[in-house]
């Protein structure tokens, strides 16, 4: 069996009255790419910085590979790991720094001469070995901290936000490269992140992380078609919320009973909303299949790829849908009324609370 | 060049002109007594005057040749060596310490540890003389380097604190992770990320305890006279150019170091 | 870590085994602060304690307040008003020459401000010893300053500049002045230029601007300057030592002088405690004047 599982048993950390992690539990498969996803203060940090030994839970266990790490120091941990802003060391050059975990390890010379440089060679940075840290790019320094990472073989790759301090094109390429990365080392990586799309791009899996909970764990596309909650679905997309009334076993907004797929993700109790997303409304339906949405153009932002229309609903509530000019319909002006539709199984109707 | 602004509120330079003269005054100030003293020292005569009448290297000799100024100034070099390897030690464990707890003591250890420094030394001399000469320490040189070491930590403390304040914990925290014990980590990357705040520390430590004057009055004496305490009671007893002399030595010694101190600020950065 | 721990991992969810390692930690990290704390403990903690303890008893060795009884007499009154005269003066005289010096330093670019602090940084590594030597050389009767003065006529005979107060305020501006400057320069330096130019925005003039933009700014430094600077003088040895020639009793001298002079340890514990105390109010009132003064935009 390979080896890197992780398994995390209800653990609590707590600064004074503020509850960073309450009660995680969470299993990682070995080999796995799961992608811890939140907003900031929402515990995904902490969480990893439990799983390498930077933080002391209250409470909890920590198994890897079945063995219990939650009191081990983190030298002891063998993990790798990228920081945010890197922390390659400044005073070495780039063969000491990915050399140095092999030092501590007392590898003989010519096998780390010979380790460090095909640690290079994957990240591409083979003829920059000897380069000071300082005179390196972001995006070299981000690979020199990835080749440090996985040198020494570690059971697990931690990543904190690896690729948060470069710029947009950088960080779209290195999230297909580190995907890449994944597939060859074939290391559990627990990767996190707080924007949705680099967690959707590179995931296996994902957990949704709110005020120190795991909200939600599962395969990208569930995530971000099937969210079970009101959190989950505003934080993944564009997401706008429409208020529907439960009536028995059926949903009715504006006087219509809704048309659904599906409606597992609803809790019993509690309001429930319609999740409206953009993309996935259209500019022709079918009254028999499609739920209609009425409203008043409000206005029309010109977004390069698509003109985005923001359509005023009765009850003071707003959706968009965009119009990328494909459609066989002219582009509305603000003041123009509209009938839109949401296909049945693209409508999802969703509660507070996860079910 | 008097008509361009200075400042973001354009005032120009013509407008300053009264802020400059004063600065300039002030800086004469402070830094004319200190570079009058070199010239002087040669002089030959008993009298110091500037300029010197005719020059001479009499009073270096004088103390080149004295063994009594000899034996006190080895006796300086030695306290102050010893003071600043145990402040050092002392102080960067102290301040690594209290960097990384993050206990309800770490403020009130931090205030006792800095105290040395807010309190005046006659009392801190009087202290020492009183309780050393209940242990026979009075005129020793374990005495005068415990003594000085107390006085260094503070500095030691705030050089080393602010070496710790820019330094990135991340990269101690990758060291740990690639699989360094606390101690390796810091002696392979903590360590020589702040070796200047360090080496500055040194430096504070060395020169609080060699000019050190007033504890050195009361707990030494004899043949472990500190080279400061025979300058003050020669001082205070007669003008005596040997010490002239000496102090154009201490003087060019810290211009050494300031200069010294300036390229490697400027080499680090 | 226990092997039963490892067999049946989770099952107390390692309370007590968290909380043991988190104690171990703390243990060791406040033991690293403690080999710096005994020494100040010996060298400065139990020597006060014993001088405030001796400083209750007679030479009988009976317990009375005669001590401090004894601190009412004239002249020792008179060198606690001399200490507090010298240390207001000295003070006072440090901010009118210092402020001027770090606002410029403050508002040069970092090369020359680099070149400047120079002039500032270079008395305060040089030993006191050594620079109040040379304000002895300097001052003295046939000393260079007399000398120039007489040569140009500006007087007819020699001032008596130095073994008195004259010559004590002299020396001590030039060692404290450097303790003024530099942290004041440095919450100088933390003001925004940005918010200068905003108030000219507003239509300030630059005096407006300084006077009620960037000079409530720098209260907070200031005070803080000055009350290291106040404080440092009311426990100043050295140079009323030499440049006052015996002739400026200050508190400090007053201490040496029973210790050396008298060996009257009561007496020089009493005054030892009685400058402490009033340090420990001046540094107390200062930080309690300097929290007041400090605006959220001063702070980082």
């Amino acid at each position: 069996m390979r080896s890197g599982r992780v398994n995390l048993r209800e653990v609590h950390k707590a600064y004074g009255s503020f509850r960073a992690l309450d009660g995680v539990s969470l299993d990682i498969k070995a080999g796995e790419f799961l992608t811890l996803l939140g907003p900031s203060g929402s515990g995904k940090t902490t969480l990893l910085n439990v799983i390498a030994g930077f933080e002391r839970p209250d409470l909890g266990s920590l198994l890897v590979d079945d063995v219990e790490f939650i009191t081990r120091p983190p030298h002891k941990r063998d993990l790798g790991m990228v920081f945010q802003n890197y922390a390659l060391f400044p005073h070495m050059d780039v063969f000491s720094n990915v050399a140095y975990p092999l030092k501590l390890r007392k590898v003989d010379k010519p096998s780390i001469r010979r380790r460090v440089m095909d640690a290079l060679e994957i990240v591409h940075m083979q003829h920059l070995a000897d380069r000071r840290i300082t005179a390196l790019s972001g995006g070299q320094r981000q690979r020199v901290a990835l080749a440090r990472a996985f040198v020494f073989e570690p059971r697990l790759l931690l990543m904190d936000e690896p690729l948060s301090a470069l710029d947009k094109n950088l960080r779209e390429h290195m999230q297909i490269e580190l995907k890449r990365l994944h597939k060859q080392l074939g290391m559990t990586t627990i990767y996190v992140t707080h924007d949705q799309q680099e967690a959707l791009t590179m995931s296996d899996r994902i957990a949704v992380l709110d005020k120190g909970r795991i909200v939600q764990l599962d395969v990208p596309a569930t995530v971000y078609d099937r969210p079970n909650c009101k959190f989950v679905a505003g934080f993944m997309g564009e997401t706008r919320f429409l208020p529907v009334e439960r009536r028995d076993q059926s949903y009715v907004l504006d006087g219509r009973p809704l048309r659904l797929a599906d409606t597992r993700a609803v809790s019993s109790t509690g309001e429930t909303w319609l999740m409206v997303r953009p993309e996935r409304l259209r500019w022709q339906g079918d009254a028999s299949s499609d739920n209609r949405i009425e409203g008043r153009v409000l206005d029309v932002v010109y977004r390069g790829d698509c003109n985005q229309v923001s359509v005023s609903l009765p009850g003071g509530h707003e959706v968009a849908i965009r119009h990328s000019g494909a459609e066989r319909q002219p582009l509305p002006q603000p003041g123009d009324t509209l009938a839109l539709w949401l296909p049945a199984e693209a409508s999802l109707v969703i509660g507070s609370a996860a079910p | 060049m008097l008509n361009t602004p200075a400042t973001s509120t354009q005032v120009t330079h013509g407008q300053r002109l009264w802020l400059y003269a004063t600065v300039a005054l002030v800086m004469a100030f402070l830094v004319i007594p200190c570079i009058l003293v070199i010239p002087m020292s040669f002089s030959d005569s008993q009298y110091l005057e500037f300029p010197p009448r005719s020059l001479s290297l009499r009073w270096y000799e004088a103390f080149f040749t004295s063994t009594e100024w000899i034996q006190s100034a080895v006796v300086s070099l030695k306290v102050a060596g010893l003071t600043t390897v145990l402040a050092t030690v002392l102080g960067m464990l102290a301040s690594y310490g209290l960097y990384k707890a993050t206990s309800v003591f770490t403020p009130i250890t931090r205030g006792l540890l800095m105290l040395p420094m807010m309190i005046p030394l006659i009392f801190v001399a009087i202290g020492v003389f009183f309780v050393y000469a209940r242990f026979g320490l009075n005129n020793t040189i374990t005495g005068l380097v415990l003594a000085h070491t107390t006085l260094a930590i503070p500095f030691v403390m705030i050089a080393v604190g602010n070496g710790l304040k820019s330094f990135d914990p991340n990269l101690e925290r990758a060291a740990r992770s690639l699989g360094a014990s606390p101690v390796t980590a810091f002696l392979t990357v903590t360590l020589p990320q702040i070796r200047i705040s360090v080496f500055s520390g040194m430096l504070f430590a060395f020169v609080t305890s060699f000019d050190e004057v007033v504890v050195s009055l009361f707990v030494s004496s004899g043949a472990n006279s500190t080279l400061t305490k025979r300058m003050f009671a020669n001082i205070r007893d007669q003008v005596d150019p040997t010490v002239a002399a000496i102090s154009s030595m201490l003087v060019a010694l810290s211009i050494v170091v300031l200069i010294a101190a300036q390229f490697v600020k400027r080499k680090d950065a | 870590m226990t092997l039963a721990m490892d067999e049946a991992p989770g099952m107390p969810l390692n309370r007590a085994m968290l909380k043991s390692a988190r104690r171990r930690e703390r243990r060791i990290l406040s033991g690293l602060a403690l080999p710096a704390l005994v020494l100040v403990a010996c060298i400065l903690l139990i020597p006060f304690a014993w001088l405030a303890w001796l400083s209750l008893f007679d030479a009988a060795g009976n317990l009375s307040a005669q001590n401090y009884a004894r601190l009412l007499r004239p002249a020792y009154v008179g060198s606690f008003l001399t200490t507090f005269k010298v240390a207001g003066l000295v003070t006072a005289l440090c901010v009118v020459f210092g402020y001027p010096v770090a606002y410029l330093l403050s508002q040069l670019s970092a090369r020359a401000a680099q070149i400047l602090l120079v002039f500032v940084i270079l008395p305060f590594w040089t030993s006191v010893l050594v620079r109040t030597y040379a304000w002895l050389v300097l001052l003295q009767r046939n000393g260079v300053i007399n000398d120039w003065l007489l040569s140009m006529g500006v007087i007819g005979e020699p001032l008596a500049l130095v073994h008195n107060l004259t010559g004590t305020i002299i020396g001590m501006v030039h060692v404290m002045l450097p303790f003024l400057i530099l942290p004041l320069y440095a919450s100088m330096k933390a003001i925004d230029p940005v918010l200068l130019r905003a108030a000219a925005n507003c239509g300030a003039s630059p005096s407006q601007a300084f006077r009620q933009v960037f000079l409530p700014l720098s209260m907070p430094g200031l005070a803080s300057g000055i009350a290291l600077t106040f404080v440092l003088c009311l426990g100043f040895y050295l140079t009323p030592a030499l440049l006052g020639g015996g002739r400026v009793a200050m508190w400090s001298t007053q201490i040496a002088d029973a210790v050396s002079k008298f060996s009257n340890w009561g007496a020089a514990s009493a005054l030892s405690v009685a400058l402490l105390v009033v340090t420990a109010v001046v540094l107390w009132g200062v930080r309690r004047l300097t929290d007041a003064l400090s605006f959220s935009a001063g702070k980082p």
